[in-house]
Order: structure tokens, then sequence, then C-alpha cells
């Protein structure tokens, strides 16, 4: 049924749908709606038997889902930044025991400075987590992929994390299709769990592995996101049938053939690349983009085959490796190890940072000419920097770099003192 | 030669089992036990930890019909009981982290009501670090939620399993390796402390009880209690660690009972926020009784200081939990 609806609220939609049996979360923007809206659906008595459990923390969240999902129950949480952060040892801890949970990330910076708007900082810093990641673009993807998670983690047995960008999509209004219950019924079969707390079968769980299996476990792990490359795309071809839409790939060309310099991008952002792509292209440029459905497991073959014809590759992303540079570009590298590609980064849109269509337009100008930084912060304000930096040369007692930001931008109070 | 029949553990005035009635004996007594924590684990001699988890699963496993889950914290239970591949676990058992034991258990308990299974029951366990310090949080909230789980905490006054350092609950003067027995002042900080059943019963939850090895059929009548009741429930359990305590693996079960007999480990029941029972001490012992016979409180015992205040602590227990008064005769048959 078509809704003009909130991204928030077309998600607990949609995990409602997938008759959850366990929630339990704890309240930190951008995720908040998603949860307040599962507790009304349930606590109106539409998911029948299903347990909401409000809990003191995102560490006790993460382990309510744990121990629900342990006992054969259909589990799902929902966070963002810090959240993710302080359930980090329990998101290690649900993969390393094969747990099909499913939880939104709305993808939301990392502080300090505490920031709430959107970038890929908490996503990142859990990538090599054992979780599958799969990223929205818009808001009927973000429900769709859903759907499709609960599938995927249950037939792997394996955690699944659906990102979606915080307010860009958990707070807009957009058109979404809400499948109904008869379809998702159809498409999601009852969770079947390959192990299971039964006091008719008692089995331990967790138990202490040393040097002689630990590496046979992880590589079994790793195995599992290996599948998930060939069972994402199967998913989706079934969902198409099912649903009548595309959603759920891994690696989403647009413009590609023919196109001298590709694009490579996560999440919402893709549709302002796609909209300066068609700019670029009424301007006579050879330019394309790919979108990554998946992070994790990270398709290298496929990505390496879009991008095959490519004389430039250029990653925009919302993080960064402080130290090194991209993330995401990274392991495009990876994609394209051995070809003489050259893969250039843009980290834009941290902390919430708008991406103006002119400022990727006038990057990705400087690219195709092979002209760019890298990696290139866009947009940065280089004189507030220089500033803070020659201040710091100055004073030992410099004070909070965040403060003075807000003061020589004029955001805040007097300016900081001129150098 | 004639055998002297003993009707009393020595130097105790606890009854031996076979001079109960047999209604009145241990679960452990029984050819029905479980043995939830069979034999083959890996704990210490004298381990006091392992005794209270084998009396208090079986009791638990008794109450209940068999019907139990079973979500254990990071610690020495943990890592004694499960060497991969094996474990002495005859019950669905699972461990997850150090300090998320009470929230997983949430979740297992909220699985059980979702799929309708009202018949199996959850318990959580951990030692006191695992419950005490880091996985203090989750504990609150579970009791706040009163979900319906009962939790038991292995007290033995430090972090055993990474090897002896101190906990909140480390007592005053205490020797561990992070607080080495140097310097003006040697051994534990002479803190407030932290008293975790108090805690609980702060939260008004229906059943809280504190027990010990010394006493193994009050311990496990505690759990079997616990377990006629729905909600969030706490039992404390005072387990002597030869190995941190510096102790004879023989004096175990006489190191927990000093602790009763000097007033240092009340033994009381809570029912909804208020104390129902407490056990009177038979047998009055100066502290320094107990200390004594433990090489982590060496540095102390000619410390008049040190021990005056643990006495006072003692002395505070006693009057506070009326520990001390006319014994009430019963009958046990």
């Amino acid at each position: 049924m078509l809704k003009q609806i909130e991204g928030s609220k077309a998600v607990a939609e949609a995990i409602a749908l997938c008759r959850p049996e366990v929630i339990s979360a704890y309240p930190i923007t951008p995720q908040t709606h998603i949860v307040e809206d599962l507790s009304q659906i349930v606590k109106k008595g539409a998911l029948g038997n299903c347990q909401y459990i409000n809990v003191e923390s995102e560490f006790a969240a993460m382990s309510c889902v744990i121990g629900a999902s342990a006992t054969g129950a259909r589990a799902y949480t929902a966070t963002s930044s810090q959240g993710l952060l302080f359930m980090a040892e329990a998101v290690y801890n649900a993969s390393g025991m094969g747990l099909p949970i499913v939880m939104t990330l709305g993808n939301r910076a990392i502080g300090a400075p505490i920031n709430i708007w959107n970038d890929h900082s908490d996503s990142m810093s859990m990538a090599n987590s054992g979780w599958i990641q799969l990223h929205a673009e818009t808001n009927q993807e973000a429900v769709d992929l859903h759907i499709i998670a609960f599938r995927l983690a249950e037939q792997l047995s394996v955690p699944v994390m659906v990102c979606m960008d915080g307010f860009i999509l958990t707070h807009a209004y957009e058109r979404v299709d809400i499948p109904t219950q008869e379809q998702v019924d159809n498409f999601l079969p009852k969770f079947e769990p390959v192990q299971m707390l039964d006091p008719d079968e008692p089995l331990t769980m967790g138990a202490m592995v040393g040097p002689e299996a630990f590496t046979e476990v992880r590589y079994l792990s790793h195995h599992k996101q290996l599948q998930a490359l060939e069972v994402i795309p199967q998913l989706a071809s079934e969902f198409e049938k099912q649903f009548g839409r595309k959603s759920g790939a891994m690696v989403d060309p647009y413009h590609t053939i023919d196109a001298d310099t590709v694009v490579v991008s996560l999440g919402s952002i893709n549709g302002t690349i796609k909209d300066t792509i068609d700019i670029l292209r009424e301007d006579r440029c050879s330019i394309g983009s790919v979108k990554l459905g998946a992070f994790r497991p990270f398709p290298l073959a496929e990505l390496r085959e879009a991008l095959s014809g490519a004389r430039r590759v250029i990653v925009v992303e919302k993080d960064v490796a402080l130290g090194l540079g991209g993330i995401v570009a990274s392991n495009v590298r990876m994609a394209l190890r051995g070809t003489s590609t050259p893969v250039y980064t843009i980290i834009a849109g941290l902390g919430g940072r708008p991406i103006p269509s002119k400022s990727l337009d006038k990057a990705f100008r400087q690219a195709m000419d092979d002209d760019i930084e890298d990696p290139l912060f866009l947009d940065l304000n280089h004189e507030v920097i220089d500033r803070e930096l020659a201040r710091m040369k100055e004073q030992r007692r410099s004070g909070p770099v965040a403060e003075n930001i807000l003061r020589e931008i004029g955001l805040v109070g007097h300016s900081p003192r001129k150098v | 030669m004639q055998q002297r029949v003993k009707y009393y553990q020595t130097g105790t005035f606890t009854v031996g089992n076979r001079l109960l009635d047999e209604e009145k004996r241990t679960v452990q007594a029984t050819k029905e036990r479980n043995n939830s924590l069979t034999c083959g684990h890996r704990a210490c001699q004298g381990c006091g930890e392992a005794l209270g988890a084998r009396f208090a699963i079986d009791a638990a496993m008794n109450a209940v019909n068999n019907k139990l889950i079973a979500v254990n914290a990071t610690g020495c239970l943990e890592v004694f009981s499960t060497p991969y591949p094996e474990s002495s676990w005859r019950i669905p058992w699972i461990h997850s982290l150090f300090g998320n034991a009470p929230a997983v258990a949430t979740g297992v308990a909220a699985a059980l009501r979702a799929r309708g299974e009202t018949k199996t029951r959850v318990i959580a366990q951990g030692g006191d670090g695992g419950t005490v310090d880091i996985g203090f949080g989750c504990l609150s909230g579970m009791f706040e939620r009163n979900d319906d789980v009962l939790y038991i905490c292995y007290d033995n006054e430090a972090y055993m399993n990474t090897g002896v350092q101190r906990s909140s609950r480390t007592p005053p003067g205490a020797r561990t390796a992070t607080t080495p027995p140097v310097g003006e002042h040697p051994g534990n900080s002479y803190n407030q402390g932290k008293n975790p059943a108090l805690i609980a019963m702060a939260h008004n939850i229906p059943y809280v009880a504190t027990a010990s090895v010394a006493d193994l059929h009050d311990l496990e009548d505690k759990v079997e209690k616990a377990m006629s009741i729905s909600g969030a429930r706490y039992v404390h359990i005072h387990v002597p660690c030869p190995l941190g305590w510096g102790a004879k693996p023989s004096n175990t079960i006489r190191l927990a009972r000093l602790a009763i007999e000097t007033g240092l480990f009340p033994l009381f029941e809570a029912e909804d926020g208020e104390i129902v029972d407490t056990t009177p001490i038979r047998k009055q012992q100066p502290v320094d009784e107990y200390l004594k016979l433990q090489r982590r409180f060496a540095h102390i015992l000619k410390d008049p200081l040190a021990l005056e205040t643990i006495q006072a602590m003692a002395d505070r227990n006693i009057s506070r939990f009326n520990l001390v008064r006319e014994m009430e005769v019963t009958n046990n048959g």
C-alpha cells in the first residue's frame, strides 16, 4: 500500500510485518522514532505475544536480543552512533555466536565533539564485527532491506545491520509502498534456529575456545560472509519477483557503460550523485556511478566487474579513517587490486554537513582532470583550519578546538583571540 | 573397635543428612539430583563457587521440574565449567559476556514468554565482579523491570579468574594483586563497601536472600523458595576461594561458617523490599578467628586498628540484622 510516511515509521511497519517476537531498545537519536512506533504497535496488541523490553542501555538492548535469539525468538533492535559503540562488545558477541539478529542503524556521527547528525562513522566502526551491513538509498529500500535482512540472517544464522542515513532517511517523509502481511509471510518463513536453549535438548553456548579452534571458528564466520555474497543476489531477485520492485542489489550501476569516471558511494547520497552525473553528462562528461548496497560482505568481484571499464574511480564517503584517509576507498582499491585505475577519495557529509550537487560537480571535474587532492575533504573551510593551527602554534593553552572553530565561524560568542 | 557415631559435622551444629527424614534431606543427597554442574570441571580444590553452584542449580532444577535455562557471566565458573569442547553443564546454558548476564537472561525470559513456554524458568549467575561491578547496570535494569529471572551471585570477594584483583566486594584490608600489602595502609582500602543484597531490596523485588556454602540446607531452601516466586529475584552466596584468600582448601566450609559466626556475612531473606528473616549466630566468634586462617589478611593481624575496624563492621551487622539473640528451638525431627 502506498503511503506518504516518515522513514522511521515505514521501517517500524516493515519490522512489524516481519513478526518479531522480542524487541529490545534504548532511545538514541536519530533511530528513536522507529522503536517508539514499534512500542505502539506492540502495545496495541498487533504483534500478538511479542515482547517489547525497555532496557537501561544499548549494551543491555543487544544483550537482551542475544538471549532472545538464543532461545529461538526472532529478535530486533535499533540504534545509532554512541549507542552502537556502547553495545560494541555485544555486537561482536552476537555475530561470534551466529545469532540471526536484525538491527537498524540510523547512521550518525560519533563524538567528540558530540554531534547528532548523519555520517557513516558508526557503522564503519563495526564493519569487521561479523555482521552483514546493508545500506539503504531510499526509505523504500530501507523497508525492503529489513524484510530481506530477516530472511538473510535466519538463512545463514548471522546478524544483519540495516544502515539508513540518520535524519536524511529516518526523518524524511517520502512515498513508500508498504507490503501486505501476506506478501511478507510468503517471503519470510517461520524462524527455524540452528541452535537453541531448550531444556529438552540441553546444550552449552558460548564456551571458551582456545588457539586450537579459534581460527576455524573465525574462518567459518568469514565463510558465512562469502556465502552472503551469493545469497543476497538470490534474495534480491526473489524479492523482485514477489514484490515487483528491485531492492537489495549489492552493486547498482548508473550510466557506467562507457563511463571513463565512475563514482562509488553508500546510502542516500547516491541520489545527489546521480543528479550530479545527469548534469555532468549533459555537459558531455563521461561519468557514471555505482551504488554499493552492502559494505559487508564487500562485493569485491562484482564491484571489480562494474568498474572494469573505468579509467578512474571516485569514492564519496561519509567517514574517515583518521591517519589514513578513506575507508570505503581502501575497500574499493582492494576490489581493483592489480589494476592501475586510480581511486580518489572524497570525504563528505561528516557530522551532517550538506553535500550539495554543486560541490560534488566541482570535485568530480577536478577528478576527471586527475587533478584532485586525495583524500579531498569536501567544502573544508581552509581559512578556519589555518587560523586554528596558527593559534595552537602560538599558545600552549589554545583551548578546546571544537569551541574555537564555532567561534571562528561566528556561530557562538565572540571570536577567539586573533593571532 | 567401636566406631564413634557423629551426629553433627565436626565442630558445628549442622545435622548430617543421614539423620534427617528423607524429605528434609538436601536435593544433593537424593538420587534424583540432576548433577547440573557435573564432574570433570576444572575448579580448584576446595572451590566454594563450584560447590555453591552445584547445590544452587540442582535445587533450582528440582524446584522447576528440570525446566531451566542458565545464563552465565564470564568468570571462574564459566571458564572452569566450559573449556571447549567440554562442558560440565547438563542444562541449557549460555555464556555471552562479562557484564551482560542479567540482560541476556531478560532476553531468554522474554523469548520464553513470547513463545508461550511458561514452564521453563531462567537463572543468571556470575561472580562478584561480574555481578556487583561490571554487570551492575544490567542487574539493576533487570530488577527494576521485575523480569522473571533468578540472579545468583557467587561472592568470593575479588576477581579470581584474572588472578585475584580487587572488586567492590573485596573486604577492607584484604591483600589482592591490585591492593598490595605495602605502604601506610596495606591491603584494600577501608571504604564504605557495597552491599548488593540491600541494593537489590531497594528495587522492591519480590525476593532477596543471602546464603553461604557453610549452610547448604539453607542455601537450597532459599533457591527453592526463589524458584517458587515469579519476577526478579536475587540470591547472594558467599563462596570462599582458597587460592584468592590464601587459605587451605580444606578450610572452605570453616571459613564460610566463620564469616557467618563473626557477623561479617549476615544471612537474611527479604520479600518485596522488607527483611522477613535473619539467621541468628549460634556461636559468636571474634573476627580474628576468621581473618587468621587467610593469608590475604596476614599483614593486618597485628594491627589493632585494622582488627578493631573490621570487628566494628561485624558488630554493626550483628546489631543491624539482630544476629545474636535467643535461639528459637525448632524440632528437626
